[in-house]
């Protein structure tokens, strides 16, 4: 029950995403979205991921994201711009039926025959997944330090006006 | 948690995904195509964590925390590659930036 429901609400939101034409009600209900998804990390006992969707994603990228709107004006710039044409709406529909349809194969081989396994104390909590991540992960963790202060850098140089 | 629906979150991880991809297809603002971007992440990680569930191992969780790191810095890297672009051509449409086509 509370699947469907979270289900709808996320399909639903992902549409108003990629429709709407106005960028801040994209960028607000792609934070539903994450959201959503949030509440099915939970469903699926993984509460720490749930809680770094929250924090992370629907807190500090879409800050970032609604900062970036607000501060080029956007709203307004959207107002003077054509709708997408017909042919590449009817092309890009025939596409995504098409793509569905290759994922859906994809992933109909897994679909059925699940026992319901018994969860393990703790899976999915802070200390499962810390554990593993400084142990048989402790390498691409320290990796994505890197990349975290290259993404920094980058972003710093790009966005400064002169060097 | 009931295993037997775990083919019905598969299937909405599809649907957003593909939703993700008409966004990049379709839309022409180059902030809303990184928009549906991150829904497309979003949609792979649901399907790591589903799957982490049914294999019951902790992998795919790992593998989705390695993605939300991925997804932070392409998101700060992609808007500062618009804020650049907006400063030149005062647009954000993607139509417009053609200084690299052929």
């Amino acid at each position: 029950m509370i699947f469907a429901i979270t289900a709808a609400v996320a399909i639903l939101s992902a549409i108003i995403v990629v429709t709407h034409r106005n960028p801040v009600v994209c960028a607000l209900s792609l934070v539903v979205n994450l959201c959503c998804i949030a509440v099915f990390y939970l469903l699926l006992n993984a509460m720490f991921l749930a809680a770094i969707q929250v924090i992370v994603y629907a807190g500090a990228i879409m800050v970032l994201i609604l900062f970036v709107i607000m501060l080029l004006n956007l709203p307004q710039m959207e107002r003077r711009r054509e709708p997408a044409g017909l042919l590449q709406s009817i092309l890009g529909g025939l596409l995504g039926v098409l793509f569905l349809y290759a994922i859906g194969r994809a992933l109909s081989g897994y679909s059925r025959g699940f026992e319901a396994m018994p969860i393990r104390e703790g899976f999915g909590w802070t200390e499962s997944v810390g554990r593993l991540l400084f142990t048989n992960y402790f390498y691409p963790f320290e990796v994505i330090s890197l990349l975290l202060i290259a993404a920094m850098i980058g972003a710093i140089i790009l966005a400064k006006r002169k060097i | 948690m009931n295993l037997e629906i775990a083919h019905y979150y598969l299937l909405v991880s599809a649907i957003i995904f593909t939703i993700g991809v008409l966004g990049v297809l379709l839309r022409r603002s180059a902030i809303i195509i990184l928009m549906s971007i991150e829904l497309m992440l979003n949609a792979v990680n649901l399907a790591f964590v589903t799957f982490s569930r049914i294999n019951h191992s902790l992998d795919g969780q790992i593998f989705v925390f390695f993605i939300m790191t991925v997804a932070a810095a392409e998101a700060v890297v992609g808007l500062a590659i618009v804020i650049a672009i907006f400063r030149k051509k005062v647009s954000t449409d993607v139509d417009e930036i053609n200084l690299m086509k052929w």
